[in-house]
């Protein structure tokens, strides 16, 4: 459906040549453009619906006081589920370890959160198929496990901040919320306004680089440069994507233009990943709370994991 | 006179949220005193993680994203 009205407004009504590189790249990008924003107005507005957003406030609730194992699986489920916009990162931090709730617990947390969400998950499965979707959620749970597990061990608490110790947290009596259909519905829209409004740019800007590389770069020199063979590929894919950053949904075009050309799973899985969960935006915002030396080592730990995933696939598939 | 806080850490949201609340009163004829909370320690001290917050004469009635008109509404008036 998606493709014939791409290929009917690219081809038909602009006039391009379907076999030009400006053909296939527009032609990408509208599809690309219609097929995943359709899929996000309706996957937030049924999680809306469904009222399956978890406030970061419950979730301290559900976390604190846990053995550590149910204490690190729920951090790392909720943090799945859960789409926070990185500005909360700073109160979900201090909320957490006010708790009493460890730091590599927390950690796992942060580590899910930006990487995994059920509308990218979603939408991966729209765009890649499932047997991708799940590839990718379950690396990152298991990165998000032992991420978290690897920051404890370097007693990272002593570089949180002082004065995040001192805060005391309030107990806040929120209002129940507005469980008819009439709420429901008009709690939804607002989700979508929020979600959408704040993720739009970086989907398109994912759209449109995934539509140059579609259209531009030459299927020949992909295979002979990023097919899996040399080694090298993934720990420069892994390099590349630190300092860019996108949200987890506006990376998965350039992963289906990648996949594409023929670019190996791994090396794929290893980029996606590496810009959803590793950027400096969320670094500074992290700086707040915890001192540069913890930053740093939260980035190489991701980064070894995220090599360490690019070659499992690369070798497995 | 009503004492509206909007907590947030600065972020686009809190801002509209703030905007949002000041006209819905001067709509509603009524007075306000709108007060922007900033300092991560006095919102956490509320409870809320989740910002922007609005808190109506220190009682917290909203946490994470921008309010709905309709509850803006019947903050000022009520």
């Amino acid at each position: 459906m998606f493709d014939a009205f791409a290929n009917a407004l690219a081809f038909g009504v602009l006039g391009l040549d379907p076999s030009s590189h400006a053909g296939a790249a527009v032609q990408f990008f509208i599809m690309d453009v219609a097929k995943i924003f359709v899929l996000l107005f309706v996957v937030i507005y049924a999680m809306g619906l469904l009222r399956a957003l978890v406030a970061p406030e419950r979730v301290r609730e559900f976390v604190r006081g846990r053995p550590d194992w149910q204490a690190r699986g729920l951090a790392v489920s909720l943090g799945a589920v859960t789409p926070f916009c990185s500005c909360s990162s700073v109160p979900l931090f201090i909320g957490f370890v006010e708790a009493g709730i460890p730091l590599g617990v927390t950690f796992s947390f942060l580590i899910a959160s930006p990487m995994i969400n059920e509308v990218a998950a979603v939408i991966l499965v729209g765009i890649l198929g499932w047997k991708l979707a799940a590839l990718y959620v379950v690396a990152g749970l298991v990165v998000a496990w032992f991420g978290g597990i690897v920051m404890q061990r370097f007693r990272p608490e002593r570089w949180v901040e002082d004065y995040v110790w001192q805060i005391q947290v309030g107990k806040a009596d929120l209002p129940k919320p507005d469980t008819t259909f009439a709420g429901r519905h008009h709690y939804a829209l607002a989700e979508v306004r929020e979600i959408v409004g704040r993720i739009w740019t970086w989907v398109l800007i994912g759209i449109g680089v995934g539509a140059l590389f579609h259209g531009f770069v030459p299927a020949g020199w992909v295979s002979e440069n990023l097919g899996g063979d040399s080694w090298y590929t993934v720990p420069a894919a892994v390099v590349l994507g630190i300092p860019l950053y996108s949200n987890a949904t506006g990376v998965i075009p350039v992963a289906e233009a990648m996949l594409g050309k023929g670019v190996a799973v791994g090396t794929t899985l290893a980029l996606m990943m590496s810009v959803a969960a590793l950027s400096l935006p969320e670094m500074l915002i992290l700086r707040k709370v915890i001192q540069w030396q913890a930053l740093a080592l939260l980035a190489a730990v991701l980064a070894v994991a995220f090599t360490l995933v690019g070659w499992g696939f690369n070798a497995i598939v | 006179m009503k004492q509206i806080k909007v907590l947030g850490s600065g972020c686009r949201n809190c801002e509209i949220t703030a905007n949002v609340i000041a006209q819905a009163a001067k709509d509603a004829g009524v007075e306000v005193e709108i007060e922007k909370v900033t300092d991560i320690a006095a919102i956490m001290a509320y409870g809320v993680m989740s910002t922007p917050g609005v808190v109506v004469d220190d009682k917290v009635v909203h946490a994470g994203g921008i309010p709905g008109p309709d509850q803006v509404r019947a903050w000022v008036r009520e």
